[in-house]
């Protein structure tokens, strides 16, 4: 929790070898969660598809650690690692990917839409770009509720060209919202290169309603950690909202079926990220170089973790499914206070 | 005669459309090279370039309000749509602008569009990816709704709507798109508003619309085996729809159920029901049944999602109560 604490004082968490080690671990997590979704996937053991987020690590840790579980995240179709990162609980979430009844969601949701508010995370959504308003309301109701809670709008490259994302970052600019939009920029939406689908620069088009835009190099973990660090501390204060263009890629295709795509993207050019971006490689390389931990550390690190995650599907594959009786729970829920006001109306 | 998938169906429609005519053009996400998700358009980017084959960015709101400028101005778009739920994105371009630009004008401007997108559940793709909301664009006057029940249909009916002067959406099942069915070399066209007599029978009409036309015609094997004779009508389209070969079923019958992919709450099922009700009343013999999809959002976990939608075995149990006199629910 020191990082979480360090942020709300908003202060580097500099030379500390406990948070460097909590944000290695969260983005191994990740990686590892996905590794075994794609291996459910691929063995069909998951129902309906999903998209991955391996390569991308570094930008929901280093966001997310410097949030504490009263600040919000709303997230995406390709939503795992936001929701890992803000805390999240493997169990839960692969039951959820398997449509069982102790899943975040009790199987109603799948992998697009895992919700955890006990960590803030108000769910990861199939709509691109359909978050952006619920992010920028999220951000209304912490000022109008007097509290210094701060939401961050994750979304992709394509989704900047959602006509939603103007309303709310000129409404967001005009009231000072605490609000952070965070675009990945993994250079693809589907199956197009972002340079076809978005015309100018992005930084610019959030300048415009007279946000400050960040870019930054969304593989280095402590770039995205210190970035984040300073603008959430402003944007309890109210210097906000801010948005941060994060460069980045997707190491799977668009979702998981999505293997022949050499006609839209060269295998040269993942390698090439693979091996010279990869996050986790390079922070496990930086914190031994550091003397923070041994290689054999990390070693270990990375087996418990695999360990983990391989006995949470295990029990997520022999969990139950949801009761029949469950399909028509949840459409509305109760009001109670509601209705002791109209009882009390006809007594 | 040959047999193409549903996708191919579709993919051959607007190929010979696009050839035939110049002012047809394309747009949507991922619909040139990638030939959509479903890769139904595959190809044509191919045939016809990127100056007809248009990719764009995530902007649904704005490319199909582009299409409408356009096809008041001398095109005939074919607005392609991922997926049926992100109609609600575009509801104000669809049904505000498209819809009334004709009769606003005093039938001065038309909007010859098209807009293909699909419907139906059990992909396993949660509730924003299932939906099936063709109801709520056939509530809109001025939109035709056309919804093909196999290959067949897809073609016909694209072809027919891309000739259309009025704005018109098709709905394809997207768990259909692997079927065959036996298509013609030759053209031809399926008129809007004419019902097709799948399956003739006496003592049930079974009106089934897309996918539920496929469970209708299982329901009526199954029932064949009770002694039960069903007729199924697939209406192709809902706007315009073939009242008159409806009813002159039901009158023959005496009895019917309307099934749709749809919530059955305010839907199909319930306006199809009530034409019946009320054109057809002193030739029933039981109430007019609805069977749509649950008033839930469709579910992500298989264990719920099947309860969701109509099945044959469902069908076919509610068409034996009516028969038997037996519907005490409903009496
Ligand atoms: C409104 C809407 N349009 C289209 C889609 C289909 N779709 C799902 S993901 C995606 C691409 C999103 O690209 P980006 O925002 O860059 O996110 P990434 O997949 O790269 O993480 C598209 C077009 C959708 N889910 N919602
Ligand atoms: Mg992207």
């Amino acid at each position: 929790m020191a990082a979480k604490a360090a942020a709300k004082k908003g202060t580097a968490p500099k030379g500390n070898a406990e948070d460097y080690l909590r944000m290695y671990r969260q983005m191994v997590r990740i990686r590892a969660f996905e590794d075994n979704a794609n291996q459910l996937y691929l063995s069909a053991k998951m129902p309906g598809l999903t998209h991955m987020y391996s390569g991308q690590e570094a930008v929901a840790v280093g966001i997310c650690e410097a949030l504490t579980d009263d600040d919000k995240i709303t997230s995406t179709h390709r939503g795992h690692g936001h929701c890992v990162a803000k805390g999240a609980d493997f169990k839960a979430m692969f039951c959820e990917l398997l449509g069982k009844e102790e899943g975040y969601c009790r199987g109603k949701g799948g992998s697009m839409h895992i919700a955890d508010q006990s960590h803030g995370n108000l769910g990861a959504n199939a709509i691109v770009g359909g978050s952006m308003g619920i992010a920028t309301g999220a951000a209304l109701s912490a000022q109008l509720r007097g509290t210094d809670e701060v939401t961050v709008c994750f979304f992709g490259d394509g989704a900047t060209a959602q006509g939603l994302w103007y309303e709310v970052m000129n409404m967001a600019a005009l009231w000072k919202l605490p609000v952070i939009y965070a675009c990945e920029n993994n250079g693809y939406s589907e199956y197009t290169k972002t340079e076809e689908i978005a015309a100018g620069s992005l930084t610019a088009r959030a300048e415009a309603f007279g946000i400050e835009a960040h870019k930054v190099d969304g593989q280095d973990v402590l770039a995205v950690n210190e970035l984040t660090q300073k603008l959430v501390a402003r944007a309890r204060k109210g210097e906000g909202p801010f948005f941060i263009e994060l460069d980045t890629y997707r190491y799977h295709g668009h979702h998981v079926g999505d293997i022949n795509r050499e006609y839209y993207r060269a295998k040269d050019e993942e390698s090439e990220w693979k091996s010279t971006r990869d996050p986790i490689l390079n922070f496990g390389k930086w914190l031994t170089e550091q003397g923070v931990v041994s290689e054999d550390d990390l070693v270990a690190i990375n087996d418990e973790i695999r360990a983990d995650a391989e006995a949470a599907v295990a029990y997520a594959e022999a969990a139950r499914y949801p009761d029949a009786s469950e399909v028509d729970m949840h459409v509305y829920v109760d009001s109670p206070e509601l209705d002791a006001a109209l009882s009390k109306q006809s007594a | 005669m040959r047999e193409i998938t549903l996708s191919k169906a579709v993919n051959e429609a607007i190929a010979e459309e696009m050839r035939r005519d110049p002012t047809v053009f394309l747009i949507g996400e991922d619909v040139a090279e990638a030939g959509t998700p479903f890769k139904v358009l595959a190809g044509l980017v191919e045939e016809f370039g990127t100056k007809r084959v248009i990719d764009t960015p995530i902007s649904e709101p704005g490319f199909t309000g582009m299409a409408v400028g356009a096809a008041l101005t001398g095109s005939r778009p074919i607005v392609d749509l991922m997926f049926g739920d992100f109609i609600f994105l575009i509801m104000d371009q669809l049904c505000n602008q498209a819809a009334k630009a004709c009769y606003m004008s005093g039938g001065k401007l038309n909007v010859p569009l098209v807009l293909r997108t699909n419907l139906g559940a059990t992909r396993r793709s949660a509730a924003q990816h299932s939906q099936s909301l063709h109801a709520l664009v056939a509530h809109i006057p001025g939109l035709k709704v056309a919804m093909p029940s196999s290959a067949y249909e897809a073609k016909g009916l694209m072809k027919t709507a891309i000739r259309d002067n009025n704005p018109v959406v098709i709905f394809e099942d997207k768990l259909m798109y692997q079927d065959k069915a036996p298509v013609p070399e030759e053209e031809y066209l399926i008129p809007f508003g004419k019902a097709n007599i799948k399956r003739e029978g006496t003592d049930i009409t079974l009106i089934g619309t897309s996918s539920m036309v496929q469970v209708a015609e299982k329901a009526a094997a199954l029932l064949e085996k009770d002694g039960i004779s069903a007729e199924v009508i697939d209406p192709r389209t809902i706007v315009p729809l073939d009242e008159e070969t409806i009813l002159a079923s039901v009158r023959k019958t005496s009895r019917a159920i309307v099934i749709d992919e749809g919530h059955q709450s305010y839907g199909v099922t319930g306006e199809i029901a009530s034409r019946i009700s009320e054109k057809a009343f002193y030739h029933l013999d039981a109430p007019v049944l609805r069977m749509g999809a649950m008033d839930v959002p469709v579910p992500f976990s298989p264990a719920l999602e099947d309860l969701t939608v109509p099945t044959p075995e469902a069908v076919a149990e509610r068409a034996r109560q009516s028969v038997r006199g037996e519907l005490f629910d409903a009496a």
